[in-house]
């Protein structure tokens, strides 16, 4: 398992928030927002595969655009390899963009229908290199290879495709400029069974080849045990819990991140016959309405009156795991809240 | 029996559907059969393309026909044959006797009509009741699918609820005729875990109270090891294979449900470093099925294969398989 003490940081991110403005009426006036990112803190070791999940509408993607300043952040400081991207002018930006690429989650709509998959390959090249024609074209077919496409399909298009083989052409396309940080977002969600797997494995075996770094958002838990050596769980715009991978499976400490792991259904007959579920209650508030306090207050099954009144920071309360809930609080609770577990929940 | 002659209330033999393209004819459900007992709960996997929601949509006559087109077999269902009785008939059962409920709960409700508007609908037609009965009985349904102060969200429109709660309103359609047979097509695929798990345990609750039948169609192993009594795993088109919900998973006879039970991750247990992977792509169904849909991407595949479609085996009690390699033995199969 990755070890991150000694490793270096490649990604910090400080508080970072990413408000969409709400506009009403004929005139269009500013009347709320939608917090889709609220204050959210975390670093990426080089070479490491940092998971990030959580459900629709928590804001994970809304994260992962905007580290890569896909979105202008509202507030809050990304670092990659010590510079600055959140508020960087355009021509620094342009400079830092070949060292970090997205893989997004819809192959179907993130390539362009009418380039051929050398055309889509190409195409940072033609941005960020010098390359000629040829040498381009060797760069291209090099990267088929590392991705398992046959080169002979260089001049077809997308929809001549499987799914499959799309998302390889995208990630093709997000290696071609050797990054190191690459974001993933929801690469597989689109993909039946038996392909996941396949674009997983390879992902995995790029990361080993080329020392690559990933943020994977997922909502699929399972997928994210597998590939992930650090999680952080989402919820409504806040990082809840973020802890190595083993101990976040093997003992969640957020209450919402026990019930979200405990909702996942095992394929295994057996494990549902004493599967001890944790059904929450209700829907995720709305991200332009939060409710006061701790963000899942309204559905926790270990409210406490604290929770409606502050809400909580995260705050590192064992080595490497990282928790935002006042059962974790300082002093007395601490010791409360481990030995209520087992009975309360 | 009430049905007098069999069993089950759904008996599905041979069944056969075609999509005539453009490029050819594509065969979507190719030699379906199974069957239903009353109150069970039967899970259908497979992937995209393999054919089951298309068999499902076929028995219930939902196809757009042309370009589909039902060329052969039966469907059995209180002593009619749904593929021949006419579309009058047809109409009377679906959506009375035999409910459904679809994938993605945005579309499939009406945004313009109030959900009381879409639940009494089913009502009104089939059973024919009076605008205030069918007021009571709709609030009655919204409550039993879970959805709290049900008679005022009655007047609410689709787009007042949440995703999971149009899946209850979807629910409560399906069931205002009082069902015997439930066809659910994906039904939590939409949704959020968390959300997921609040219509599971809906389903599993209203089983127990009501005890119709259901065919739940999904890609989902986790939610089939769940929710099934019994599984049948669908792959270009056909059964590969059919067991109960434990034999299934504990003993899986079809070289295509083995590698698939192992290329999912687990959430408890043991880490595999490294995931199995089915190589190669699921078939383009263009061809008539003169041989095994999956021996492109079989390891255990041999000559055999190529041109002969394997028959479903017996291969243990209440459990089929559709190939000529025999696990058990671990040597081809002498039929």
């Amino acid at each position: 398992m990755f070890d991150t003490s000694g490793a270096k940081k490649l990604v910090e991110v400080r508080d970072l928030t990413m408000h969409f403005p709400i506009r009403t009426g004929l005139l269009r006036r500013l009347t709320g927002s939608v917090k889709a990112v609220d204050g959210v803190s975390f670093d990426i070791y080089e070479g490491e595969t940092l998971g990030l999940v959580g459900e629709s509408g928590c804001g994970k993607s809304s994260c992962g655009r905007a580290i890569l300043r896909l979105y202008d952040p509202t507030a809050g400081s990304i670092r990659l390899e010590g510079e600055e991207i959140a508020h960087a002018p355009f021509d620094k930006l342009r400079r830092l963009r070949p060292k970090m690429q997205m893989v997004f989650q819809d192959p179907q709509a993130s390539l362009n229908p009418r380039m051929t998959v050398a055309g889509i390959i190409g195409e940072p090249l033609m941005e960020h290199t010098k390359l000629n024609a040829a040498k381009r074209l060797e760069r291209i077919y090099e990267l088929m290879d590392a991705v398992g496409l046959n080169r002979e399909f260089a001049n077809r298009y997308p929809h001549e495709f499987s799914g499959g083989q799309r998302q390889r052409i995208g990630i093709a396309r997000a290696l071609a400029l050797n990054p190191k940080f690459i974001v993933c977002d929801e690469p597989i969600a689109a993909l039946d069974v038996s392909i996941q797997a396949q674009v997983v494995n390879l992902l995995e075996e790029l990361q080993d080849r080329l020392g690559l770094t990933y943020l994977f958002i997922s909502h699929d838990l399972s997928m994210v045990r597998h590939i992930a050596d650090r999680v952080a769980v989402m919820y409504l715009g806040r990082v809840v819990e973020l802890a190595p991978r083993d101990a976040l499976f093997a003992d969640p400490m957020h209450p919402y991140t026990t019930a979200l792991l405990s909702a996942v259904p095992e394929p295994d007959p057996a494990s549902h016959d004493d599967a001890e579920r944790i059904i929450l209650q209700g829907d995720v508030p709305s991200p332009a309405n939060p409710p006061k306090g701790c963000n899942f207050c309204t559905r926790c099954p270990r409210v406490m009156e604290i929770c409606r009144q502050i809400d909580p920071v995260i705050r590192e309360i064992a080595p490497g795991r990282h928790v935002a809930c006042h059962l974790y609080a300082e002093d007395t609770h601490k010791t409360a809240a481990h030995a209520a577990q087992p009975t309360e929940v | 029996m009430p049905d007098g002659a069999t069993p089950f209330v759904l008996d599905v033999k041979d069944l056969k559907t075609v999509f005539r393209t453009r490029g050819g004819e594509v065969h979507a459900v190719n030699n379906v059969s199974f069957t239903l007992k009353p109150g069970e709960l039967l899970g259908v996997v497979g992937e995209s393309g393999s054919g089951k929601s298309v068999t499902m949509m076929s028995l219930i006559r939902l196809l757009p026909m042309p370009p589909a087109e039902i060329r052969g077999g039966s469907v059995m269902f209180e002593g009619q044959d749904l593929a021949r009785i006419p579309e009058e008939m047809m109409r009377a059962i679906r959506g009375a006797r035999i409910g459904m409920v679809f994938q993605d709960p945005m579309t499939s409700l009406n945004p313009v009509f109030t959900v009381g508007y879409q639940i009494m609908e089913p009502l009104r037609t089939h059973m024919g009741l009076s605008k205030a009965q069918a007021t009571t009985r709709a609030a009655e349904l919204l409550d039993l699918a879970g959805i709290p102060d049900a008679r005022r969200r009655l007047a609410d429109y689709p787009h007042q609820f949440s995703g999971g709660m149009r899946q209850r309103v979807m629910i409560a359609i399906a069931l205002a005729c009082d069902p015997k047979v439930l066809i659910a097509d994906e039904p939590t695929t939409a949704l959020d875990v968390t959300i997921q798990a609040q219509i599971l345990e809906l389903i599993k609750e209203l089983r127990q109270k009501l005890g119709m039948a259901i065919v739940w169609i999904t890609h989902d192993l986790g939610v089939i090891a769940g929710i099934a009594d019994r599984v049948m795993v669908m792959y270009g088109g056909q059964v590969v294979e059919q067991a109960p919900v434990r034999e299934l998973f504990a003993n899986p006879q079809h070289p295509y449900t083995r590698m698939l039970l192992e290329t999912v991750p687990h959430i408890r247990g043991e880490r595999a470093a490294k995931l199995r992977v089915i190589q190669g792509q699921p078939p383009i169904l263009s061809r008539a099925p003169d041989s095994c849909p999956f021996r492109a991407r079989c390891p255990q595949a041999f000559d055999r294969c190529a041109h002969e479609n394997p028959a479903r085996f017996d291969v243990g009690p209440a459990h089929d398989a559709a190939c000529f390699w025999d696990f058990k033995t671990g040597a081809k199969r002498d039929v």
